[in-house]
């Protein structure tokens, strides 16, 4: 390991580092607490390797910009916090709907509304998921340390390149301004995915058609010649509205499945101490960090317990928490909101083991004695 | 058999259109596909953005590359066309509640930077699409369905909005002056900046018939008896202009675009090396 790639990093930096190294060449954001730091490092980093950086009038309009960037063929990124994550929905349900790729990074602060500006929290996960109108696709991840912000931000954007589709790193205020050391993989050691462009000729292609078997069209390359359109409006393969029923039902599915059935691919998760286990904790992110240290008390003082770290929070993980749920009959879900991660592990294990809730919603972090605590309470 | 205007600019298996009978935002489109055909651009290297609204359906007409946005939208996508590949020749269409309604912030900010994009707005006083709201253009005193008493908001003079804002060419016309709308899209397509060009429009199903403005042909007649031309009306008394909606060319400056500005910070770094 080359000395030089070993560094002293914050989690907002992380994410720089990562989106450029996944080819990150256009970002558009706007100021706010906790995420500013990855629009300024984009401002100084972009215009130097060629990209382009724009800070516009509101998130509303970054969001609109990063999905005409990407359209034109550039890799782009926006990073938000809470209030601006709400402001950004609109045009996230036009990238799922059109299909282009694009990574949203919300560093999640408290809330609702202004609520805990420079304070930690969890509460955006629904908001994730369901932020946006309508039946849509969703990928979301959750770094909980310095160096899986780099990976997983560059997972996004392999994920967001190869399903076509908008992709949201969710961190949270701890992991955002966490500095701690980092090793940066070399760029050969950097899995990088590329959006697949079509192979037909202009008269040929359609933009929205799928290869039999295939559930994500190929893009075209922009103003070169294809002409296609794009609209936010229910449409067909060739692009154009369509108001008929069976075109609405098979568009809306096959965006939905493109997530749905690659969970396989997309499902991102750690397992630690969980051979033997009692109890299993799960916890992501910034809290994670506290659960690992909470088990390895717990294991001192012989209590046997383990940790399932999501790092795709959506599409939930169902197949790895039901199977952990019906070798575990214990189960503690630790998060910094009142329990939105905690309903769906209790909607998939119900049947199969006992879950537990460790929440905070007060701006600051659960602490491993909290979660320690919790343990002994339930074990 | 379509014109060959039509049968150039236009995706012909895309019409007719879903305007109304007597709506004149198609005069405004044709006009742009005149202004681009006197310019002999290359279609392939032209953008249409549009947000939402009747006049933002015109991108699925018209054989550019298109994009039909979201509402009030449209220039930030844009800007990210536009900043992300500066060769395209990018045209924003959008209407008076898209720009200067849910959009004004983008219109506002746009203009300021003097990002090389190209507005054209169909300002046919009315939110058509939605059934005859009132609208930031909707003159004092109009009825709408949601001013059944008569609207008692002041309506926006949007050229002045934009070219406060930091525009570098801006323009009236109205549909009735289809010439005046091709010569205007001509010399803001050829501005490198942004260039704002607002086209009266008529809508006789909402605006019209609620206002007892008559059939199409009369609205369209009071489009040329009420305008007066900015170099006629330079040389009138105001009292003489006041109630006349002043067409013609309001104002042109050479100044930085925003593309290449940033080109040059980009360029910076490359001597460097």
């Amino acid at each position: 390991m080359d000395s030089k790639r070993i560094k002293l990093m914050q989690g907002n930096e992380a994410c720089v580092e990562g989106a450029i190294a996944a080819g990150m060449r256009f970002y558009a954001g706007y100021p706010i607490t906790p995420s500013t730091e990855i629009a300024e490092l984009s401002a100084v980093k972009l215009p130097k390797i060629g990209g382009k950086f724009i800070q516009m009038e509101d998130e509303i309009a970054s969001m609109g910009a990063v999905i005409g960037a990407s359209l034109a063929g550039l890799k782009s990124m926006t990073a938000t916090s809470g209030p601006g994550f709400s402001l950004k929905q609109e045009n996230l349900g036009y990238a799922a709907i059109v299909e282009v790729p694009c990574v949203v990074v919300n560093v999640q602060r408290g809330g609702p509304s202004t609520g805990l500006p420079t304070a930690p929290a969890q509460g955006d996960v629904m908001q994730a998921k369901w932020g946006t109108h309508g039946d849509h696709p969703i990928i979301a991840l959750t770094p909980s340390s310095v160096r899986e912000t780099f990976d997983l931000t560059i997972k996004a954007f392999n994920f967001a390149e190869k399903y076509r589709t908008p992709v949201i790193l969710l961190m949270d205020e701890v992991i955002g301004h966490l500095r701690e050391k980092v090793e940066i993989p070399n760029p050969d050691e950097i899995e990088i995915i590329d959006r697949v462009m079509t192979d037909k000729n202009k008269e040929l292609y359609k933009p929205y058609e799928v290869e039999e078997g295939e559930l994500t069209p190929k893009m075209a390359p922009f103003g070169q010649g294809y002409r296609f359109h794009v609209t936010g409006l229910i449409h067909d393969e060739t692009g154009f509205p369509s108001g008929k029923p069976e075109v609405a039902e098979k568009l809306i599915t096959r965006l939905v499945n493109k997530v749905e059935l690659n969970k396989d691919d997309i499902s991102l998760y750690e397992e630690f101490l969980l051979e033997d286990a009692e109890i299993a904790i799960v916890a992501y992110g910034g809290t994670a960090r506290s659960a690992k240290y909470a088990i390895e008390l717990a294991r001192k003082q012989g209590l046997k317990v383990g940790l399932f770290k999501p790092m795709t929070i959506w599409p939930f993980l169902d197949k790895q928490i039901i199977q952990l749920s019906k070798k575990i009959k214990k189960v503690i879900v630790a998060e910094m909101n009142l329990g939105q991660y905690a309903i769906e592990v209790e909607r998939v294990t119900g049947k199969y083991s006992e879950v537990y809730r460790c929440n905070r919603v007060n701006g600051e972090l659960i602490s491993p004695d909290e979660i320690l605590a919790k343990i002994k309470e339930v074990y | 058999m379509p014109s060959k205007l039509v049968e150039t600019y236009f995706r012909s298996n895309k019409l007719p259109h879903i305007w109304c009978p007597g709506c004149s935002h198609g005069i405004i489109m044709r006009s742009i596909a005149k202004a681009i055909d006197n310019l002999a651009l290359d279609k392939d290297n032209v953008c249409i953005v549009s947000g939402i609204g009747c006049s933002s359906r015109a991108t699925g007409y018209m054989d550019f590359n298109t994009l039909h946005t979201t509402h009030g939208r449209a220039l930030s996508f844009a800007t990210g066309i536009k900043l992300a590949n500066p060769k395209l020749e990018v045209i924003v269409i959008t209407g008076d509640g898209d720009c200067a309604a849910i959009g004004g912030n983008h219109l506002i900010h746009s203009a300021r930077r003097n990002i090389g994009i190209t507005t054209i707005v169909f300002n046919n006083s009315i939110y058509g699409m939605t059934g005859g709201q009132y609208s930031p253009a909707t003159p004092t005193g109009a009825v709408g369905t949601t001013a059944p008493y008569g609207n008692i908001d002041p309506n926006f003079d949007l050229c002045q909005l934009v070219k406060a804002a930091g525009a570098s060419y801006v323009a009236r016309s109205t549909a009735y002056h289809a010439n005046m709308v091709i010569s205007q899209v001509e010399e803001g397509i050829k501005n490198k900046g942004f260039s704002f060009i607002e086209v009266a429009s008529t809508c006789p199903t909402y605006y019209g018939r609620k206002n007892k403005m008559g059939n199409s042909v009369d609205m369209m007649t009071s489009l040329k008896e009420n305008s007066i031309n900015i170099k006629a009306a330079e040389k009138l008394d105001e009292d003489k202009v006041k109630g006349k909606l002043v067409i013609g060319e309001f104002y042109k400056v050479t100044k930085p675009e925003y593309t290449e500005e940033y080109q040059k910070i980009i360029n910076s770094f490359q001597k460097e090396r």
